[in-house]
C-alpha cells in the first residue's frame, strides 16, 4: 500500500496555469466552438457548389482592404502573447501595454469590418450569398466582440494588480480564446475571400 | 476565505497536501461536513451546486418528462386503436407525434442519463464534485427552463407540429406560419447550450479529478460510455443548434438557407440535421450501454468479461457513428458513392455493438448470475438490444430501407433502440443505485412485477410495428381505413402499449411506497466493486472523507480477486480541508498534479440561465429591447462569476492587494 502514496511533494493550489479547470475548459469550450464555425463553413460549401447564381454578386473580392484587416487581428493576437510574456517576467507595466495594443486593435479590425460591411450593395436577406456572408462574417464578428470584452476585463484586473508571474491563469485562458478567434478569422477569410479566386 | 492568512510563506500557493484519515464523527470530518454542506431552506435549494442533488434534479425532471411523453404516445394509441377514429384532429395529431419525440429523445433520453453520471462520476472517480460545479448547476437550469419553453405553447394548440427532425421546406415560413416551429428552434438553441457546458464538464471532469492511481485503464464503463457521448455531443450539437438557428433566420428575417426558390437548399437542412442526430443516437445509449456494463457484473459476481474490448468499443462506435447519418436520407436521390459508403459504414458499426453484447453475454455465462430485479432488467436490455442491433443492420441495406422508409417498421426499430436499450438499463439502473441515491432498498417483489409487465407489454405493443411497416403502414398518419389490413396489429400495439404503461406504474408506486417504507440499505448493499459503494448511503455532501489511492478497477473486490500486489487506499487518503477542496491529477496516469479549490454554492448559475432562457423568450415574442436588456443581463452574470477570486486562488491572494479587491 505504501508505494500508492504518493511522496510528500509540494502541490500548487487553485488556479494555477495549464493545470487549472479553467484551461481544460477553454480547450474544450474551443473545439466546441471550432465545430460550430466548421458547420458554418460546410454550409457555405454546400451551398456554392450547387449555386448557379454569381458568385459573389459582386464578382471577385478586392482583397487589399481584408488582408490589411487580417494583418490588425494578428498583430492583436501577438500582443496579448506578448502580454502573457511580460507579465512571466514580472513586468507588468509592459504587459498592460501590451495588452492595451491588443484591445485597440481589435477594435480597429471592428471599425474596418462595419466599414466592408456597409460597402456592400446587398444584405442577408437579398440572395443567397448575402446570407451565407453576413451570418458567417456575423457569428465571427459576433466572437470578435466577446473577446475583446475579455481582453478589456482582463486589461482592467491586471490594472487592479490582480496577477503576478506567479499567478496569472486568466491571462492565459482568456488569451487563448482570443488566438482561437483569430485562427477561426483565418479560415473565414480564406473561405469567403480567397476560395471563389479558385473557381 | 481561510487562505491569505499567513501570507508571507504562501503556503495558499503552494503546500503538500495532509495525509490521514477521517472517520465519520471525528473532528475533521464534521469539519468538512460544515465546508461542504449547501445552506438549508430555499437559499441552499436556488444555490446548491452538489453534484449529487443536481445529479437527482436531473434524474427527477427527465422522469417527468418521460411521463408527459408517455402520456402522448397513450393518446395517439387510442386514436390509432382502430380505423377511422375522431378522437384527434390531424393537427393536434401531429403536435402530439412531434412533441412525444422531443420530449423522449431530447429533455428525456439524454438528460436522465446525464442524472446518473452527474450523481455518479464524482463518487466512481473518488473525487469531492465535478470539475466546474456552478456550471453544473447552469446546465440543470437551462436543460430546466428550455423544457418549459418547448412546453409552454402546447396549451395554446401551437406547439411544434412537423415532427422532431421537422425537415424544411415543411417547417418553413410558407407551409408552417404559427409560432410552432419558432418555439422549436428557439428551444432546441437554448437546450443545446446545457447539453455542450455538460459534457464539457464531464470531459473535463475525466480527465483532471480523477483519484491518485485510477489510471485511465482503471475508470468503470459508465465513464467511458458519458466521456464518450460528451465528445460527440461536443462536436455534434454545434450542427443542429445551427440547423435551427438558420431556420429561425430564414422564418424571420428573410434569409435564403432553405428556400428553393432562391438557390437555397432544404436537403442542407437534412445533413446539418442528421450530422448531429446519428452521434446523438448514439450518445443517448452508449451511456445506458455502460450502466449494464458496470452493474451487471455485481449481479453475475464476477469482473465483466472484456473490459479493454467493451471500453475500446464504446469509443469506435461513436467515431463511426460519425460517419452514418446519410443513412436517414437514402431515399432522398444521393449519387450512388454516397449510398453505397454509408450503407456500408452503417452495418459496420454493428460489430462493435456485437462485441459488447457478447460481452455481456460472456458475463452472465462465466458468472454466477442473481436473479434479482436489477439484472432482470439488463437482461432483458441485452435480449431487446439485439432486436433493435437487427432491424437496424437491416435499414443499412439500402434496397431494403427504400422499401421500409418511413413506414411502421423504423417506429418499430427505433422504440426498440431507445426503449430497449435507454429505458431499461435506466430503471434497472435506478433499482441498482437507489439504495445509493435513498439510503433504502427498493421493493423486490414489485421490481419483479414492473420487469415482467414493461417487458410483455413492450413486445406485445412493439413488436407487431415491424409487421404494420412491412404491411405498408406508414408513419405520422392520424388514422387509416378499415380495409387497409391493419387494424389488428394497431389494436395490439395499442393494447401493448397500455400494459407497458401499466409496467411503468408499478416502478413508480415502488419507487414512492420504498422511499417511505424501504429496507435500509447499508454501504453496499449489493457488494459492488466500484468506488461509490464506498461512501456511505446517501453519501454525505463531502462524498468522500478522505480522497483514496485506487490500485485496481475494482477498489472494493481486491482482496477476493487477488489481481496484484497492491491494494487500494479508502480509508487513509488525502485530507484536503482548508476550504472546499479536492485533488487535481494528470490525464492517464492519473498523478496528483494540483489541489483545486472548489467554489462556493452561488445564485450564479440560477440567474444566468434565468436570463438566457429570457432572452430566447424574447426573441420569440419580437421584444427587442427586453431581449437586449436580457443579454446585458447575462453579460453582468457572466462578468461576476469570471471575476477572478482570492478564495478560489485564481489571482494573488497577497493582502496589500486588499485596496484593489474592494475596488473590485
Amino acid at each position: 500500500m505504501a508505494e500508492l502514496i504518493p511522496s510528500n511533494q509540494s502541490l500548487p493550489v487553485g488556479s494555477a496555469g495549464k493545470r487549472s479547470g479553467g484551461w481544460w475548459g477553454m480547450l474544450a469550450l474551443i473545439v466546441t466552438e471550432g465545430f460550430l464555425f466548421g458547420y458554418l463553413l460546410f454550409t457555405y460549401f454546400y451551398l456554392a457548389s450547387q449555386t448557379e447564381q454569381d458568385w459573389p454578386p459582386e464578382g471577385l473580392p478586392i482583397l487589399l482592404i481584408p488582408d490589411i484587416n487580417t494583418l490588425i487581428l494578428l498583430a492583436s493576437s501577438g500582443f496579448v502573447w506578448a502580454c502573457e510574456r511580460c507579465i512571466q517576467r514580472r513586468l507588468i507595466h509592459w504587459s498592460l501595454t501590451s495588452m492595451a495594443m491588443a484591445v485597440i486593435f481589435g477594435v480597429c479590425f471592428i471599425v474596418i469590418q462595419l466599414q466592408e460591411w456597409s460597402k456592400k450593395t446587398y444584405d442577408m436577406t437579398s440572395n443567397l450569398y448575402g446570407s451565407l456572408y453576413f451570418t458567417i462574417t456575423g457569428f465571427h464578428m459576433l466572437h470578435v466582440i466577446i473577446g475583446l470584452v475579455i481582453l478589456m476585463m482582463l486589461l482592467l484586473w491586471l490594472a487592479l494588480g490582480y496577477f503576478d508571474d506567479r499567478r496569472y491563469a486568466a491571462i492565459t485562458i482568456g488569451g487563448l480564446y482570443w488566438h482561437f478567434v483569430d485562427v477561426v478569422w483565418l479560415l473565414v477569410f480564406t473561405s469567403l475571400y480567397l476560395s471563389p479566386y479558385l473557381y | 476565505m481561510t487562505d491569505a492568512v499567513d501570507s508571507s510563506s504562501n503556503p495558499s500557493l503552494c503546500r503538500v497536501p495532509e495525509v490521514g484519515y477521517a472517520p465519520i464523527g471525528s473532528a475533521a470530518e464534521r469539519r468538512l461536513a460544515e465546508l461542504w454542506e449547501s445552506a438549508p431552506g430555499w437559499r441552499g435549494w436556488l444555490s446548491t451546486v452538489d453534484h449529487k442533488t443536481i445529479g437527482l434534479r436531473y434524474l427527477v425532471t427527465a422522469f417527468i418528462f418521460l411521463l408527459m411523453g408517455g402520456v402522448e404516445a397513450l393518446i395517439m394509441r387510442l386514436q390509432l386503436a382502430r380505423p377511422e377514429q375522431t378522437l384527434l384532429t390531424p393537427e393536434q395529431y401531429s403536435q402530439l407525434f412531434t412533441m412525444h419525440g422531443v420530449t423522449m429523445i431530447f429533455l428525456y433520453s439524454l438528460p436522465v442519463l446525464s442524472g446518473f453520471s452527474n450523481y455518479l462520476w464524482p463518487l466512481m472517480l473518488g473525487s469531492r464534485d465535478m470539475a466546474f460545479p456552478r456550471l453544473n448547476a447552469l446546465s440543470y437550469w437551462i436543460f430546466l427552463f428550455a423544457g418549459i419553453f418547448l412546453y409552454v405553447s402546447f396549451p395554446l394548440g401551437e406547439a411544434p407540429n412537423a415532427g422532431w427532425f421537422n425537415y424544411v421546406p415543411f417547417a418553413g415560413l410558407e407551409y408552417n406560419t404559427g409560432p410552432n416551429i419558432d418555439v422549436y428552434a428557439l428551444g432546441m438553441v437554448l437546450l443545446g447550450i446545457s447539453t455542450t457546458v455538460g459534457a464539457i464538464n464531464f470531459i473535463v471532469t475525466l480527465f483532471r479529478l480523477r483519484a491518485p492511481g485510477m489510471s485511465i485503464d482503471k475508470v468503470p464503463i459508465l465513464v467511458w460510455g458519458t466521456l464518450t457521448a460528451s465528445f460527440a455531443n461536443v462536436f455534434a450539437i454545434p450542427a443542429v443548434s445551427l440547423a435551427f438557428f438558420l431556420l429561425w433566420l430564414d422564418r424571420q428575417t428573410g434569409t435564403h438557407f432553405f428556400d428553393v426558390v432562391n438557390g437555397g437548399k432544404p436537403l442542407l437542412w437534412q445533413h446539418l440535421f442528421w450530422m448531429f442526430g446519428h452521434p446523438w443516437v448514439y450518445a443517448v445509449v452508449l451511456p445506458a450501454m455502460s450502466i449494464v456494463s458496470d452493474a451487471l457484473p455485481t449481479f453475475c459476481r464476477r469482473p465483466l468479461v472484456g473490459y479493454s474490448a467493451v471500453a475500446l468499443s464504446t469509443m469506435t462506435t461513436i467515431l463511426l457513428g460519425f460517419g452514418v447519418w446519410m443513412h436517414h436520407m437514402f431515399a432522398t436521390g444521393l449519387p450512388m458513392f454516397a449510398l453505397s459508403f454509408f450503407g456500408a459504414t452503417s452495418t459496420v458499426i454493428s460489430i462493435p455493438s456485437a462485441v459488447a453484447v457478447f460481452a455481456w453475454l460472456a458475463t452472465i455465462w462465466l458468472g454466477r448470475p442473481v436473479f434479482n430485479t436489477p439484472f432482470l432488467f439488463f437482461a432483458g436490455f441485452v435480449l431487446l438490444f439485439v432486436i433493435g442491433g437487427f432491424s437496424g443492420v437491416m435499414t443499412a441495406a439500402v434496397p431494403l430501407d427504400f422499401q421500409l422508409n418511413e413506414t411502421y417498421f423504423i417506429v418499430a426499430h427505433l422504440h426498440y433502440v431507445l426503449i430497449g436499450i435507454n429505458v431499461f438499463p435506466v430503471i434497472g439502473g435506478i433499482y441498482y443505485w437507489f439504495p445509493k441515491f435513498f439510503g433504502r432498498m427498493m421493493n423486490e417483489a414489485l421490481g419483479k412485477w414492473s420487469f415482467w409487465v414493461m417487458f410483455i407489454g413492450f413486445n406485445l405493443g412493439f413488436f407487431p410495428m415491424h409487421l404494420a411497416g412491412l404491411l405498408g403502414m406508414p408513419r405520422r398518419i392520424y388514422t387509416y381505413a378499415p380495409h387497409m389490413g391493419w387494424a389488428t396489429v394497431n389494436m395490439v400495439t395499442s393494447v401493448g402499449s397500455f400494459i407497458f404503461a401499466v409496467g411503468i406504474l408499478i416502478f413508480l408506486v415502488n419507487v414512492f411506497i420504498s422511499l417511505k417504507r424501504g429496507a435500509l440499505a447499508t454501504e453496499n448493499p449489493w457488494d459492488a466493486p466500484t468506488l461509490e459503494w464506498a461512501t456511505p448511503s446517501p453519501p454525505p455532501a463531502y462524498n468522500f472523507a478522505v480522497i483514496p489511492f485506487v490500485a485496481s478497477r475494482h477498489p472494493l473486490w481486491e482482496d477476493r480477486l487477488n489481481d496484484g500486489p497492491s491494494r487500494s487506499s479508502l480509508d487513509q487518503g488525502y485530507l484536503l480541508m482548508e476550504g472546499r477542496e479536492t485533488i487535481g491529477t494528470t490525464p492517464f496516469k492519473a498523478t496528483p498534479n494540483i489541489i483545486l479549490k472548489m467554489p462556493e454554492d452561488s445564485y450564479a448559475p440560477f440567474f444566468l440561465g434565468l436570463f438566457s432562457a429570457l432572452i430566447f423568450a424574447g426573441l420569440l415574442l419580437h421584444w427587442r429591447d427586453f431581449t437586449l436588456l436580457m443579454a446585458l443581463a447575462c453579460s453582468l452574470s457572466l462578468i461576476g462569476w469570471m471575476w477572478p477570486s482570492q478564495s478560489l486562488v485564481q489571482r494573488l491572494p497577497v493582502s496589500k492587494h486588499d485596496t484593489g479587491a474592494a475596488h473590485g
